[in-house]
């Protein structure tokens, strides 16, 4: 089995191959009990690239981003972060992959015992120790000024909206500076000008960080803003995987309906 | 002749139900349904126990947290703690004094009371109540962050919240327990000797000599410190029941619920152990 320092070797290796996808989902499949959740699924996000996953409800597209970050374990199948098969690793080895990835919760999941600005430090104060209490704080300032809450700093979760706290969720899945994002749903429940500015955001993110991005949305106006690839799902397996313009040109009924109620 | 029919009761012809005993297989899959649920949950403790055991001791470690932790369950525990100390002593002071009077003991008194408060009441209120205290409040706190994702989010976030969450409040309730028992202790010995010398005169001092005359060590250091194993049970059953817990607002109460009532269950199972232990070890 790898340990912690032959995990930090193969990553350093894999950032050197700038060729390699960074996230590759190879033939997985996850059920929970008799419900087939995930039916060999296989995706793969490079670089600097975004992939929004659409599907209806109840499809897995969250399972899958779960599965990304190791919440849960695939049946079968595998998947590949930065070269490194993160399927079965033990906790602090999968932290270490953890570390580079920032997760945003369909719900937020914010800490509701701690105040705006403690959720957004959370991560900084646990990973980055050598930072000093100001230097933390300036960064949870930028951050927080980034997704437009610069003035909401005290206040607790349950003192703001649920668009709002999807944009702190943001902020804190960005504190880190990871070098994968994923995103469950992170325009739901916002206005039209708020969701645009956090599509901006992403696109921003993209440009100067290089990020490789998975995003599930039902928002297709969004997918098709930020995403350089779509992937649609029904019932646990992927229908088609394109541009959008790909997608607007399929004759899969599926993919036409889809496209039509959106 | 008989207008009954072969094999034809009183009793059918008069249409009395009875009800049907449940077939044997299905009582014996429903026992065995119960079995194997037991020994699933010990077996899931089990694996609990151990992954919050490796993160306790593993590096980085959650001084922070547990400075809170210490706070959460101690300080704020201790009014509590030491009003029940304080009932208890004064309790065992009036059913000691009426007791020794019938049998013309009452010099006794004051070993009585030391002897009962410090190692058999005291410790035992102290974790029952702690239980209910601490215990609900783990079980709930838990089990609210376990159904808001929140449990999930620190793990994303690439923090072991086996290490964050539940070792620092085990190790919490292990270190304050012992604590919070001799303020109970303190508490009950001090309303005891003040309804008793409410009765009759008896000097606080004379009650401390009187009370303590020949004790050793052994008679009262390891009842107070098995209360840390108390601590234990109860930190560790609250923390499993919440971070396991499934079914929204209602899990998150059957969580408190389920903390508390298996916390003080085995509490004063461990007690019996314990009692026995002590009494073999320290004689």
């Amino acid at each position: 089995m790898d340990t912690v320092d032959d995990i930090a070797t193969k990553q350093e290796e894999f950032e050197q191959d700038g060729r390699a996808p960074v996230v590759a989902i190879d033939n997985v499949y996850k059920s929970f009990g008799n419900l087939k959740v995930l039916n060999g699924i296989s995706l793969s996000v490079a670089r600097g690239e975004t992939l929004a996953v659409l599907g209806r409800s109840g499809t897995g597209k969250s399972v899958l981003l779960r599965l990304i970050i190791g919440l849960n374990q695939p049946d079968s199948g595998s998947i590949r972060i930065g070269g490194q098969d993160i399927t079965g690793l033990p906790m602090d080895q999968l932290g270490l992959i953890r570390k580079k990835m920032g997760f945003l919760f369909q719900h937020a999941a914010l800490y509701d015992s701690l105040s705006v600005a403690e959720n957004v430090a959370f991560p900084l104060r646990h990973h980055r120790r050598e930072m000093s209490g100001s230097e933390r704080d300036d960064r949870v300032r930028k951050l927080l000024a980034e997704v437009g809450l610069e003035n909401d700093i005290e206040k607790m979760p349950s003192d703001i909206s649920g668009g709002m706290q999807k944009r702190v969720g943001l902020a804190r899945a960005l504190a880190l500076a990871p070098e994968i994002l994923l995103l469950d749903e992170p325009t739901a429940g916002l206005d039209p000008i708020s969701s645009g500015e956090i599509d901006e955001l992403i696109l921003k993110l993209q440009r100067e960080h290089q990020m490789a991005s998975i995003v599930v949305t039902h928002d297709m106006f969004s997918a098709k803003t930020i995403a350089s690839r779509l992937a649609l799902l029904d019932q646990g397996s992927v229908v088609i995987e394109g541009t959008f313009e790909d997608l607007r040109q399929s004759d899969i009924g599926f993919v036409k309906e889809f496209l039509m109620h959106s | 002749m008989s207008d009954l029919a072969l094999g034809e009761s009183r009793d059918t012809r008069t249409q009395v139900q009875v009800q049907p005993a449940m077939p044997a297989p299905a009582a014996a899959h429903s026992i065995a349904l119960l079995i194997n649920r037991f020994f699933e949950w010990f077996g899931e403790l089990g694996i609990f126990f151990w992954k919050v055991a490796r993160a306790a001791v593993t590096p980085p470690f959650e001084g922070r947290e547990l400075l809170r932790q210490l706070d959460e369950v101690g300080s704020k525990s201790l009014p509590l703690v030491a009003l029940a100390g304080a009932a208890i002593g004064v309790v065992i002071s009036l059913e000691a004094r009426y007791s020794l009077s019938r049998f013309g003991a009452k010099s006794m008194f004051p070993a009585t009371l030391v002897y009962s408060v410090i190692q058999v009441m005291g410790p035992v209120i102290t974790g029952l109540v702690v239980s209910g205290r601490v215990g609900a409040g783990i079980g709930a706190e838990l089990a609210s962050m376990k159904v808001t994702e929140q449990i999930d989010a620190i793990e994303a976030c690439a923090i072991n919240p086996y290490r964050l969450l539940a070792a620092t409040r085990i190790v919490a309730c292990i270190l304050m327990l012992p604590l919070l028992t001799i303020a109970a202790d303190a508490c009950g010995l001090l309303t005891g000797w003040f309804a008793q010398a409410l009765v009759e005169p008896l000097s606080f001092h004379q009650f401390i000599e009187s009370g303590f005359h020949g004790a050793t060590f052994n008679a009262f250091l390891p009842p107070t410190f098995k209360t840390a194993v108390y601590g234990l049970i109860i930190g560790l059953i609250a923390c499993f029941q919440g971070m396991r817990t499934r079914g929204g607002a209602e899990g998150v109460g059957r969580a408190a619920t389920n903390s508390v009532v298996l916390a003080s269950l085995f509490l004063i199972l461990a007690d019996v152990v314990l009692v026995k232990f002590i009494l073999v070890v320290f004689p």
